[in-house]
């Protein structure tokens, strides 16, 4: 793979979509057009290989064996954990613990940090666009220990209104949960002021960064967030790996999450003693595979360059909502100033449903239904949406055939 | 267009879920329930006015897509006059004939299913068994008098 080029390089999307196997696909024979990548995104024959070649070549246990193959693969288990550091710039390596993706990030965090330091009467604080892993965990948490749970309003547009979050910042938040970015409207949210607003109140925040991470440049120091959580799948990595960022002080006095072999020092029926982080949060046999495929895609995605990747992305996105807002009868969900490629849309007398279906006889997966964010449908009034995402190897000519697709849908409810 | 979207999408299915018939509140509903398939978001209330055992009336609200909408319209016409009994057969058919293996469809068009065949073409689409389903697993929540019923 070549790397540290100078000038700056052209984004040469056709190469790009070279790497990626399953976009030479096709969907009820028509070449396959991909705009489902907030959903789970595709992967390049880097990863798919080097996960291959973990169980062809060395693939054995991690942090157990005394002799080489195991030496290797720990060697390269580990080497992830490096690489995740300096893709996010974190300040240490130990701040990162490997889990099966976002949900079990957050999870992780509500139940050992949470669970230690809310009690009865204390507060959470989401904002109204969260995905229903960044819900969900905390109304457990907050039932358990007898919480509240505070949800900071969007405006119409679908960003957070900064001044109604910061008015429910009170004494008894405990912690501020948000996403960087929304999978349902496509928000990038201002994590670094909403960062500094909850810091000057004491409160810690946790970013949900599932639909960031695949298409920003992630910089957990410099947006000073206490946790950061991550998804491989979304990036074009494996699925079942993923990661929790956490400040290593944080992490340092939390208590451990499973228990097990791997996050202990000793164990006696007496007392059993607590591996030092990050794996007092690892139990068990990990996703070794995945978690050195996981690897690879960092070194995929530094080759490519996170900024010139935006930059594409970017471009496209705004080539993407031109398109569609000129088409008759269709609404934009999510009209943000500042998104990421997410277009979130509904079509006057046609179900999001059907829509799916018609498109995806033209080759066209995209995603129908709440997306995991009911409570999003519910401020914007509608069942559901139809969503269009994309990612590093979408190109116009995918938008173009959506574009077609949906003048086929209204044509047939016509 | 693939003839399997042009068997899912009969013209009196888009005809039945751009008009859907019996549309509206029963004032004198002697049962209802509500129905609510959480992953497409579509929802539903079935209104039915029964006498000595037997559907005089049915009619739905709610919003879905078309294939949903347009099965409880249908649906509402259907069991008109029915017994229990025989409305509760009738979805047995008409389930059978949405989940049959889609090369074992015909076998599955039984005659008392009148109308209601121009839905074999959902077999093709098992995720949209549930879409056409939704109505009448609501149907069958009113009849046994249930309240809520949920399809995922």
């Amino acid at each position: 793979m070549t790397t540290a080029l100078t000038a700056p390089r052209p984004f040469e999307v056709e190469k790009i979509r070279g790497d990626f196997p399953v976009l030479r696909q096709t969907a009820h024979g028509k070449p396959l057009v991909y705009l489902d990548s907030a959903n789970t995104a595709q992967k390049p024959q880097v990863v798919i290989d080097a996960e291959r070649n973990v169980y062809e070549t060395y693939y054995s246990n991690v942090h157990r064996g005394v002799y080489q193959l195991s030496v290797q693969a720990e060697r390269a288990y580990e080497a992830t954990r490096g690489k995740l550091q300096r893709f996010l710039n974190a300040k240490e390596t130990r701040e990162i613990v490997f889990v099966r993706g976002t949900t079990e990030a957050i999870n992780l965090v509500a139940y050992t940090y949470g669970r230690k330091n809310v009690g009865p009467g204390d507060e959470i604080l989401i904002s109204a666009m969260e995905h229903h892993s960044n819900i969900v965990p905390w109304q457990i948490l907050c039932e358990e220990k007898g919480a509240a749970l505070k949800v900071a309003p969007i405006d119409d547009a679908g960003e957070i209104v900064l001044e109604e979050m910061e008015k429910l910042l009170s004494p008894r938040t405990r912690l501020l949960a948000v996403g960087h970015v929304s999978n349902a409207l496509g928000t990038v949210n201002p994590v670094a002021e909403i960062v500094r607003m909850a810091h000057a109140r004491g409160v810690p925040v946790l970013v949900d960064g599932a639909q960031a991470v695949p298409h920003l440049p992630v910089d957990v120091q410099a947006l000073d967030c206490d946790f950061y959580a991550f998804s491989g799948h979304k990036m074009f990595g494996p699925s079942g790996i993923g990661g929790l960022y956490g400040k290593a002080a944080l992490l340092e006095a939390m208590p451990p999450f499973h228990g097990g072999g791997d996050m202990i020092l000793s164990v006696s029926f007496e007392k059993t003693l607590y591996n030092k982080i990050p794996y007092k949060f690892e139990a068990g046999t990990p996703n070794i595979a995945g978690t050195i495929a996981l690897g690879a895609t960092v070194d995929y995605l530094t080759a490519l360059g996170m900024e010139r990747l935006a930059a594409h992305e970017e471009e496209l996105l705004r080539y993407a909502t031109e398109r569609l807002t000129a088409l008759p009868g269709l609404r934009l969900i999510g009209t943000a100033r500042h998104k990421a490629g997410v277009l979130s849309f509904v079509l006057d007398g046609i179900h999001p449903h059907d829509i799916g279906t018609i498109l995806d006889y033209e080759g066209i997966a995209i995603r129908t239904g709440h997306h995991c964010a009911q409570p999003v449908m519910d401020r914007f009034s509608v069942p559901a949406t139809a969503r269009a995402s994309l990612a590093l190897y979408n190109t116009r000519e995918d938008v173009d055939a959506l574009v077609r697709g949906i003048g086929k849908v209204q044509e047939m409810f016509r | 267009m693939s003839s399997e979207l042009r068997e899912l999408y009969q013209e009196v299915i888009l005809d039945h879920s751009r008009k859907p018939r019996n549309f509206r509140e029963l004032d004198a509903a002697s049962a209802q329930a509500d129905g609510h398939n959480p992953l497409c978001g579509d929802r539903l209330t079935v209104f039915l006015r029964l006498q000595d055992g037997v559907v005089k009336e049915a009619s739905f609200k709610g919003a879905g897509c078309s294939i949903s909408t347009a099965s409880a319209s249908m649906m509402t016409e259907a069991v008109r006059g029915k017994t229990k009994a025989e409305t509760e057969a009738l979805f047995e058919r008409f389930h059978a004939l949405i989940t049959a293996p889609p090369d074992k469809a015909h076998e599955n068009q039984a005659p008392e299913l009148g109308k209601l065949t121009v839905f074999s073409g959902v077999c093709e689409f098992p995720v949209r068994v549930k879409c056409a389903s939704l109505a009448w697993h609501t149907l069958k929540a009113a009849l046994n008098e249930e309240g809520t019923v949920s399809t995922e």
